[in-house]
């Protein structure tokens, strides 16, 4: 290689620019509205989850966090909102912000546990606390309403204009906006200092006292802001669904968001929604058959996706798209 | 959902005297203890020695008790002449895992090990429910392992009984074998320090495959003994992986002392939690979990 | 003035003793060699003083400090930084990328999460500026794992020059570099300024005796002498321990 035209400056933005490809993306998350109008309320359950596994990729992508357990915070953040609204709280941004805080402030507890493991104890914890929350959750049902879900819920116009309609419109548009301004927000600290040094955790947890890095402390609060986009994920389910019941919290869905995650691949903020769209497709698809057969497939899918493609779907394209445009120096 | 199988604390019934209940839940804890021993001393082996997150092995359990369930139902074998084929079937089937698809992922990371794992496991349960369907298996157990007997005026399980006499029957020829045998000591060599094992020229990829074999075994063991204590269905593979993943642990890799010390603590603690405080019950395993790692991050008998 | 010493460190796993009474004063600006046969402890002391492990007894104090307490990055905060034997590097960042992340994480920029890295021109302009003095100028773009084994070397002594120390450990910063380019590394090690202490850790005594103001040897965990490359090459002992076959650990 000779030597680069281009200054230091050139080539950091050139690794922070939007690509023509994410323009693209969003612009086709309208399509929906025209595309499959009948199909609303799964695209806003799409979206919904979507936006979970952009939490989760945000510990696990990026810090490198092995988390068995994230559903917890959804489950959180999906029972705050119901709750509420039972005593008259049924305003859904209020719902939001309280259901956030609320998830922030657990994980930021929960953080303090989580920074001090790694490896199989660290798994394990977050495999732990994710039970631990069910159990909880399910034994409360004066305040859950235990294993027959949460009952009562009264959800608000959003705005105090839009009802969340039969069509899913308004929870569509609802779900779209939130993920959309979160992924902003997301993508805004990955590109950031801080998303470089979590990028660093993740490449190598050794290197970063030595250059001085708390590294502790960097992952208290990735850890406590991830929680907190899980818990507005919930929160947006319980909302847009009315109901709330022991599945937000379960085992299944953290594992299913961990699937999603590495089948679009990890690290790339893309590739958890794109995940997400691939997976609820196809489950909506082939709900027909037998939920054991669907995991069987799943698990050939994950065993395929770890021995054929390490980086998922999006890692694989990109893998292939640098390989045919050749090497270039960005 | 787990744990919630009658037969885990039905002998506790019969206590007739005041002391009963105690030495009952006790008995029954540490039974069930054994049980977990059983499943969980293989992972903690094989994960201490080659740091590979086995999250299939609960899998091989529950192929051990699929083979007991079809020998004893379909071809009319008696119960304890299954218990070696399981444990041969685990094996093999372990060692075929290990031979495609494992070792090529031995310097991976740990989320891959677990991804992979996982997918087997699924792969596992959807097949066992293909073939056998979703539905507990019937009991297995002859008539001579039923009932209890009376000590002390305390009602002991026979069945009980049984897999403690097995639980410390293996747990001394696995000692034994660890502190007397050149395989033991290859072992515990590469336990506490690969790198330096392999220097000294041990041959730690045929030594960890051996062990993986044996660990696997004796889940598939352990999945048939089981089937009289917790019931065997599809689900288990995944359910039980919970609680084997807890006792290994706590317990610490590698150690085989440490797996037992867990499982018999885990198992005391599940019985006596869902006995003393149903409502909580559940919770009882998990909290001790989260508590003892904080105060051992590495487990309790963990290197390190 | 001394910049880092140790008091009567000792460091045991359970009846494996790793360190014994080590006591040693590095004056500020010297250019210290730490030698001795394999397995003699000399990184296990690197990461009794870096925090990475904690001593049985005994302290570790920079610039009179005592700060054996510290967590390892709160050291590096206050100056004493290490490099690694075996690269410890970040293989899919690019080497810009890794010294620029060594510089926030300095000036505490690392904290911040919602502006983004190319907005701080100035920590962008010195990490290229310690990249293109260790002449990895050129390559500053590519990501580390496709750098050459040598050039990786380099990264590691950039990493470390990025959070101007005070007191820099070198764990073998040459190892398993052909000669022909360890020359280049190490006159990069011989123009560091006078202003930091070197202490670093080698096993090719030309290196040694060109660089080294003052020589420790250590074996079995202890400190066997210390003194001036004339000292150290005539003394019998030295010879006995390389030469004598005087196996230890």
């Amino acid at each position: 290689m000779s030597a680069p035209s281009l200054t230091p400056h050139d080539y950091l933005h050139a690794q922070v620019r939007w690509h023509p490809l994410e323009y693209i993306f969003w612009l086709a998350t309208i399509l929906p509205f025209f595309l499959f109008p009948n199909y609303l309320s799964l695209a806003s359950q799409i979206a919904i989850t979507a936006l979970f596994a952009l939490s989760l990729d945000l510990i696990l992508g990026y810090a490198g966090i092995v988390s068995l357990g994230h559903a917890a915070f959804f489950g959180v953040g999906a029972y705050t909102a119901g709750i509420i609204s039972k005593y008259g709280y049924g305003d859904p941004l209020f719902g939001l912000v309280v259901a956030a805080l609320l998830t922030g402030l657990f994980g930021f507890a929960t953080s303090f546990i989580i920074a001090r493991f790694k490896h199989l104890a660290l798994i394990m914890i977050t495999l732990g606390l994710g039970f631990l929350v069910h159990e909880l959750a399910n034994a409360a049902h004066w305040l859950t309403g235990g294993a027959d879900g949460l009952q009562g819920i009264k959800i608000g116009k959003l705005l105090g204009i839009y009802e969340f309609d039969l069509w899913g419109r308004t929870a569509y548009v609802y779900s779209l906006v939130m993920l959309f301004l979160i992924f902003l927000l997301v993508r805004r600290l990955t590109n950031s200092p801080f998303g470089l040094a979590l990028r660093g955790i993740r490449e190598n947890s050794v290197r970063m006292p030595a250059i001085g890095a708390p590294s502790d402390a960097h992952i208290r609060k990735v850890y406590t802001m991830s929680a907190a986009i899980a818990g507005i994920a919930g929160a947006l389910l319980a909302q847009t669904t009315s109901t709330v019941s022991l599945g937000v919290i379960d085992f299944q869905r953290s594992a299913d968001v961990l699937v999603m995650l590495v089948l679009g691949g990890a690290g790339m903020l893309y590739g958890g929604l794109i995940g997400a769209v691939i997976f609820m497709v196809a489950r909506d698809q082939f709900s027909g058959i037998n939920p054991q057969y669907w995991y069987f497939w799943i698990g050939l899918l994950l065993v395929g996706t770890v021995m054929l493609l390490p980086n998922g779907i999006l890692g694989g394209l990109s893998h292939l798209y640098r390989m045919l445009m050749g090497r270039r120096s960005t | 959902m787990a744990g919630q199988n009658p037969a885990l604390t039905s002998d506790l019934a019969e206590g007739t005297t005041t002391l009963g209940p105690i030495i009952g839940v006790l008995f029954d804890g540490f039974a069930y203890g054994m049980l977990l021993f059983l499943l969980s001393v293989g992972l903690s082996v094989t994960l201490g020695m080659m740091n590979f997150v086995n999250l299939a092995h609960c899998a091989f359990a529950m192929l051990g008790g699929y083979v007991t369930v079809t020998l004893v139902h379909r071809f009319g074998w008696p119960f304890l002449a299954t218990l070696p084929v399981s444990f041969l079937a685990a094996a093999v089937m372990s060692v075929a895992l290990e031979r495609t698809l494992y070792r090529k992922l031995y310097r991976a990371s740990e989320l891959d090990q677990v991804l992979l794992t996982i997918g087997l496991a699924f792969m596992s349960i959807a097949s066992a429910a293909y073939i056998f369907g979703t539905v507990l298996q019937p009991a297995v157990t002859p008539a001579w392992l039923r009932g209890s007997v009376v000590y002390f005026g305390i009602n002991f399980g026979v069945y009980r009984l049984f897999l403690v006499a097995v639980g410390l029957a293996v747990t001394l020829v696995l000692v034994l074998t660890l502190e007397y045998t050149r395989f033991g000591q290859q072992v515990r060599a590469a336990v506490d320090n690969q790198r330096m094992a392999r220097g000294l020229g041990i041959n730690v990829d045929g030594t960890f495959a051996v062990a993986f074999a044996l660990g696997s075994g004796l889940a598939g063991l352990g999945g048939s003994l089981a089937i009289e204590i917790v019931g065997l269905d599809p689900s288990f593979a995944l359910i039980y992986l919970v609680y084997v993943l807890i006792v290994v642990s706590v317990g610490g890799l590698g150690s085989i002392w440490g797996s037992f010390v867990a499982a018999v603590l885990i198992g005391v603690s599940d019985i006596a939690g869902k006995y003393y405080v149903p409502q909580f019950g559940a919770f009882m395993i998990y909290f001790v979990m989260i508590v003892l790692l904080m105060w051992r991050p590495q487990g309790l008998f963990g290197k390190r | 003035m001394t910049a880092l010493a140790t008091r009567n460190v000792n460091k045991s796993f359970g009846q494996l003793q790793v360190a014994r009474d080590i006591s040693i004063a590095i004056p500020k600006g010297e250019r210290y060699a730490l030698i001795g046969p394999n397995g003699a402890g000399k990184t296990t002391l690197i990461n009794l003083m870096t925090g990475m492990i904690k001593p049985s007894s005994g302290q570790i104090l920079l610039e009179g400090e005592d700060i054996t307490a510290l967590h390892p990055d709160a050291r590096v905060k206050r100056g004493l930084v290490r490099t690694f034997q075996i690269n410890t590097l970040f293989p899919n960042l690019s080497a810009l990328e890794a010294v620029t992340l060594a510089i926030c994480e300095r000036t505490g920029d690392a904290s911040t999460w919602w502006k983004a890295v190319p907005s701080y021109r100035d920590n962008a302009d010195e990490a290229y500026a310690i990249l293109k003095s260790l002449r990895l100028g050129d390559h500053a773009y590519r990501t580390t794992r496709e750098l050459a084994y040598g050039q990786q070397r380099l990264l590691e002594i950039a990493l470390a020059l990025a959070t101007r120390p005070k007191v820099l450990l070198l764990d073998e910063p040459a190892a398993g570099v052909p000669p022909e380019e360890s020359s280049e590394l190490f006159s990069v090690i011989a123009d560091l300024s006078q202003d930091i202490t070197v202490l670093f850790i080698e096993h090719d005594m030309n290196v040694v005796f060109r660089f080294a103001s003052r020589i420790i040897v250590m074996v079995g965990g202890a400190i066997l002498l210390e003194g001036t490359p004339k000292e150290i090459s005539t003394d019998p002992r030295v010879r006995e321990v390389y030469l004598g076959g005087a196996h230890h650990g």
